[in-house]
């Protein structure tokens, strides 16, 4: 199989347009980190976000976080017309701090925890969840 | 919106001195988000619980935030230490200032 010059502007821009989708997707969920960190960096160890790959029904997306040693975990989805979800805060008859429940979301995006740990520093994590059926209403 | 709102919780009846249990939550509410319309086309107004608090013996546990991206009957999952014998106080806090309580009574084996 051999390629024209033509064809192959054409494969490389539509590979170009995809690599460019996730990047924008990064962008907006950094965005949404560092207004909750103030700007500071958030790394990545010491929090765990279970969320499911696939959610039918985006009314109830069962979520679960958890991060040792965190005073506080911030929820955030945003492909929602809000980003914010939920934010827990944990005190000293908290045995782990670990927390579910379950959230809407309106479409097809990433649902990020971040976590305010007792030393003041930050963790992060992120996973994409498809939604069949956005829960927002129309 | 105040009507049929009736929570439910679920700890353990025992538990050992210092033992870590598992407490669920949920309360039956409407949670409106103020982003659906209704048949004519007009806003609904949001109307969810905004807070929720669980404390032990006056120790707080967990105190959550809610926003309206919390779904239909709020449910939640937590952890929580039991140093002594004693009581969980629940505290639920509605957009339209009523407050539902309800308490759960743990005996330490």
């Amino acid at each position: 199989m051999t390629f024209t010059r033509r064809e192959t502007l054409a494969v490389g821009g539509a590979a170009l347009a995809v690599a460019a989708l996730p990047a924008k997707l990064m962008a907006s969920t950094a965005d949404l980190i560092a207004g909750v960190t103030g700007g500071a960096a958030a790394s990545s160890d010491g929090i765990e976000l279970t969320a499911p790959e696939i959610a039918e029904n985006g009314n109830t997306v069962p979520i679960a976080v958890s991060a040792p040693g965190a005073v506080a975990i911030t929820l955030l989805a945003g492909g929602n017309p809000t980003p914010g979800v939920a934010t827990f805060n944990f005190g000293s008859g908290s045995a782990e701090q670990s927390a579910s429940t379950r959230i809407r979301l309106a479409g097809t995006q990433d649902v990020i925890a971040v976590a305010k740990m007792a030393d003041g520093s930050f963790v992060a994590a992120a996973q994409t969840v498809k939604v069949t059926i956005g829960g927002c209403g129309g | 919106m105040a009507k049929g709102v009736k929570p439910r919780v679920k700890v353990p009846k025992k538990a050992d001195a210092g033992e870590a249990i598992t407490i669920k939550t949920l309360i039956s509410h409407k949670m409106e988000s103020g982003q659906r319309k209704d048949s004519d086309g007009n806003r609904i107004p949001r109307s969810i619980i905004n807070r929720f608090t669980c404390a032990f013996n006056g120790t707080s546990i967990i105190d959550v935030t809610l926003e309206p991206a919390i779904s239909t009957n709020p449910y939640f999952q937590f952890e929580a230490v039991v140093p002594e014998a004693g009581e969980f106080h629940f505290t639920w806090y509605d957009d339209d200032g009523s407050v539902y309580e309800t308490k759960k009574a743990v005996k330490v084996a």
